[in-house]
């Protein structure tokens, strides 16, 4: 076997050595009867151009050479092949979790630039070395809320995005936590009226998402007041990170959960990808997950090394703040390097592209007869439109067409029945919004 | 040094600052092609109280200097592609370079998780292979793939025995862990909602059978047991164990962090586990990555399978696949879309590339681990006698008498061209060096690992101060970080600030 680097004859040499006669006798400790006589039964070996093969072949069952207009969570973006080229470097890529500081210096100051950025883009003053994603980093940051507060109720907006409350909700019902929800506006932002009325000293977090499931921006200062009069946490999540090369960043959160797949990472299914965690350095002591500092070695060098590492489970076990251990190292690694890639210009003129795409985007859909805009509020890359005709059979008609068409909203949300998100990024061609515009014309002149 | 030792010599790197100190107004790395819709003007579409002015910090720098920092900062790490990476638990191995190339392939990097599930049948048949093949490995009746690391399939394995218990009218409060296990494990039963009990393990590092029998009690959910344990040693009384729990209505949980030391050779699912999740970063050679992405898929027996989190990969009629996001028992998401995909991918290319004959590479980690053992027993202290399976742990016990620790060898490993072993871990033996070298190395590597380790043995005789104050050809020197815990420095600042003037 290829990846096997003993010769039958070493490998005797070896047992001699031990004083072993079989290898058998080397798995003696396994009761005989529990020893598994029979060949697994899984496909292979198989040569390296047959692995290729097996998933090209996978591959090509896809979606290939089709136009997408989907977002909710999962961006196309730009990505310079130098990403890959880095991160692809064995030293990157075959290293551990950076332990042993002295030969890792690489690692740790990637880091150490990872959450410098994190924190530039959200406003903060502290972000972690990365979370699962930005669900998990949105559930880890009501966590750390309960923990700072002490309090067990959670308000949620029902803007945020449906799976990030999903994965939210079952952390919750074993841990105690509340979760109550907040509905929002006819113009699609987080309806403030209804927070103020239900928000109490008993509330441990205020979750709102911005650019939210909607693609709309929610505007912070109405939300926050009430949220910190109460005494509680107002959370920030972020799905679409490239919306803060445009948009103000959450400054007045306590906590900000974001997702970083905008950064560098490809949609690949839906992972992997890289949470992060960023908030006030006042509550660093109670974040989860991994933090890199800077120090000096016993030369006065400048150096780094995983710190406060009190605050994780291998050292504190049952009072960890968070049983996170494998994070996304290298996905963040990956942000990292796009964002120094894209630079403040590289960053803002995305964003701008992406803005001006959508807003494009929307004018085409809007000269279509029977659709409308279904909230009035600002937004990004992502708006919602309500078809006169179920999104689901205008998107079977996009199909043959070769258009992914755009997000029924009737299942998440059922009162948005007929609404459709739609997703423009930069990646998205002018020509290929006209089709799709024209595409969505046609299927809604179709008889029924 | 040593003159006979082969492997090390000095080497010169370069210095490099941080990104940020690099920075200079007007360059960029990065071009977009030009904007091919009219402009929109953000002030107007998004509200002058939205807008950002630009963000203070941000790095400008060229592609050149892009590639340079990093590959710069690349050469200041170990790597497995370097040498060995003898990490106890940790199962450093090869990450073959296909599962790279395959997991970027067009049709698998670019989907989309919510792209019709029609134009999805090649993830989706990715994902029941991979499913196939772990049930195969394990022994169990059932699987999810979501979960995306070790910590986060102990959660997802806990709630499942949770959601099966409650069914029955009663979660029960405790989960029993052994002094011996990862501190994920009780990090994770606090978060499953459950109290910790710690037990103690016996002489020989297994589990006390006997002592257990009074410690399951009717409100004892589960223990987690860790097989091989965290000694590197085969639980031999597992169906025991199991029986002890299943006659008290508890279940078995098993950590799978060792499964590099079981697969092909006995499956859990024939031990009595119900539950267990597996480190596929691990086993399964998916790169580190300095620290993940991982992926940590749960296998289970039959009575767990309705609580299984969404979404629930299915067959349909004609065979075509489908994710389905609702179970009216499931335990609910752990996680958002479809697991760590790109993760799973390279796994099933590892499983792929070795078949039937992943038995062998199970083979050859013993072996290897237990050559190492062979040879530098007597060097150091083995504080338990029992058979080595995968890894093999001593104790500075010797060395301690010249004033030498674990960790002061390690970091003398590091002048000999290794990456340390794990230190201080398992809690049970104080001291501790946890050696796995995994199947990786060839004879020639182990060899110069046993020559390195016997050659710090005699220096911590002879000379000790040598040991202590390793490393000394590093980049940096012993870092200090107590010093770092106490007045952190968690992010780079201007050294003069501006002000953002939208902020």
């Amino acid at each position: 076997m290829r990846y096997l680097p003993k010769s039958p004859a070493e490998r005797q040499e070896m047992l001699a050595a031990i004083g072993a006669k079989s290898i058998e006798e080397l798995f003696s400790s396994i009761p005989d009867r529990f020893r598994l006589r029979a060949t697994l039964d899984i496909p292979g070996p198989y040569s390296e151009a047959e692995v290729i093969q097996y998933f090209k072949d996978r591959a090509a069952e896809n979606s290939n050479g089709y136009t997408s207009f989907l977002g909710a969570g999962v961006y196309n973006h730009l990505r310079s092949v130098v990403t890959d080229a880095i991160i692809q470097r064995g030293e990157f890529l075959t290293s551990y979790t950076p332990y042993q500081a002295e030969i890792t210096q690489g690692t740790l100051q990637a880091i150490f630039e990872f959450q410098t950025l994190m924190c530039q883009l959200t406003g903060q003053e502290v972000a972690n070395a990365s979370m699962y994603d930005g669900s998990t980093a949105t559930t880890e940051a009501v966590l750390m809320a309960e923990r700072l507060t002490g309090r067990q109720r959670v308000l949620v907006a029902r803007s945020v995005h449906p799976e990030y409350r999903e994965v939210l909700k079952t952390y919750a019902k074993n841990s105690g936590l509340r979760v109550e929800e907040i509905p929002f506006t006819a113009s699609g932002t987080v309806d403030a009226n209804a927070l103020q009325a239900v928000v109490k000293d008993d509330v441990a977090a205020v979750v709102v998402q911005s650019p939210n499931f909607f693609g709309v921006i929610e505007s912070y200062a109405p939300l926050v007041d009430v949220t910190h009069t109460a005494g509680a946490m107002f959370v920030v999540a972020i799905a679409e990170g490239v919306s803060l090369g445009l948009v103000r960043p959450p400054a007045e959160a306590d906590i900000v959960a974001m997702e970083g797949q905008s950064f560098g990472l490809p949609p690949s299914y839906g992972g992997p990808f890289a949470g992060v965690i960023a908030s006030r350095d006042r509550f660093v002591r109670q974040m989860p997950g991994r933090l890199a500092g800077q120090t000096t070695d016993s030369e006065g060098q400048r150096g780094f090394v995983l710190t406060l590492a009190t605050r994780e489970q291998h050292i504190r076990r049952e009072k960890a703040t968070s049983n996170i251990c494998t994070n996304q190292a290298l996905c963040a690694l990956a942000a990292t390097v796009h964002l120094t890639l894209l630079g403040k210009e590289g960053l803002r003129e995305m964003a701008e592209q992406n803005l001006s795409k959508a807003q494009f985007a929307l004018s085409e859909l809007l000269k279509i007869p029977g659709v409308r805009r279904t909230f009035d509020a600002p937004f990004f890359n992502e708006f919602t439109v309500e078809l006169p005709r179920s999104v689901k059979i205008v998107n079977g008609h996009l199909l043959r067409d070769k258009i992914i068409g755009p997000l029924a909203l009737g299942t998440p949300y059922p009162q948005l029945t007929k609404h459709a998100l739609v997703c423009v990024t930069e990646t998205t061609t002018r020509a290929e919004i006209e089709r799709f515009a024209n595409a969505v014309k046609l299927a809604l002149e179709r008889p029924i | 040094m040593n003159k006979k030792i082969k492997k090390a010599s000095r080497h010169t790197n370069q210095s490099e600052g941080l990104i940020f100190e690099k920075s200079s107004p007007g360059k960029r790395a990065f071009e977009l092609p030009p904007l091919d819709v009219p402009v929109a003007d953000p002030a107007k579409a998004l509200g002058a109280n939205h807008r950002r002015a630009g963000i203070d910090g941000f790095p400008e720098v060229s592609e050149i200097e892009v590639l340079r920092h990093f590959t710069r900062l690349s050469t200041w790490n170990y790597a497995i592609d370097l040498g060995m990476y003898p990490l106890g638990s940790c199962t450093m191995k090869y990450n073959p370079r296909v599962n790279e190339f395959i997991a970027r392939l067009d049709g698998i990097a670019t989907e989309h998780p919510y792209q019709p599930q029609e134009l999805s049948q090649g993830c989706l048949k990715i994902l029941r292979l991979l499913e196939k093949c772990l049930l195969e490995i394990t022994g169990m009746d059932a699987i999810t793939l979501q979960p995306a690391a070790g910590a986060h399939g102990e959660m997802t394995g806990l709630l499942l025995i949770r959601a099966y218990l409650q069914k029955q009218g009663n979660p029960r409060k405790r989960v029993l862990i052994p002094d011996s296990a990862h501190g994920t494990n009780p990090a994770t039963a606090v978060i499953a909602g459950y109290e910790v009990e710690n037990i103690k393990s016996e002489s020989h590092g297994q589990i006390d059978v006997e002592k257990l029998r009074d410690q399951v009690t009717g409100d004892v959910a589960a223990l987690m047991i860790t097989n091989p344990s965290t000694l590197g040693i085969f639980e031999q009384r597992i169906p025991e164990i199991a029986e002890i729990l299943h006659a008290k209505g508890a279940l078995l949980y098993m950590d799978g962090a060792n499964m590099n030391a079981l697969t092909g050779v006995t499956r859990p699912g024939d031990l009595g586990v119900d539950v267990m999740h597996l480190n596929l970063h691990k086993t399964f050679s998916t790169p580190h990555g300095g620290g993940g992405p991982g992926a940590g898929p749960v296998a289970m027996k039959k009575i767990l399978e309705p609580f299984r989190p969404l979404p629930i990969l299915v067959e349909k009629e004609g065979g075509r696949l489908a994710l389905e996001p609702v179970r009216p028992d499931s335990i609910g998401r752990v996680k958002a879309f479809a697991g760590n995909f790109g993760v799973l991918v390279r796994a099933l290319a590892y499983i792929l590339a070795y078949g039937p004959g992943v038995r062998q590479a199970t083979e050859d980690a013993v072996l290897n681990a237990n050559y190492i053992r062979k040879q530098l027993e007597g060097a150091y202290e083995l504080p338990y006698s029992l058979p080595s399976m995968h890894e093999v742990v001593f104790s500075d016990a010797i060395q301690k008498k010249s004033g030498v620790s674990t960790m002061d060898i390690a970091k003398r490993l590091i002048d000999y061209g290794f990456h340390p072993y794990t230190t201080a871990f398992p809690l049970i033996v104080p001291g501790a060096l946890m050696i796995e070298p995994t199947e990786s190395e060839s004879m020639e590597e182990c060899d110069l690992f046993i020559d390195a380790m016997k050659a710090i043995a005699e220096e911590a005789a002879t000379k000790p101060e040598i040991v202590k104050t390793a490393p000394h050809t590093t980049r940096v020197r012993r870092l200090d970080e107590v010093g770092a815990a106490r007045k952190p420095i968690l992010r780079w600042k201007p050294a003069a600030p501006q002000s953002e003037a939208a902020d």
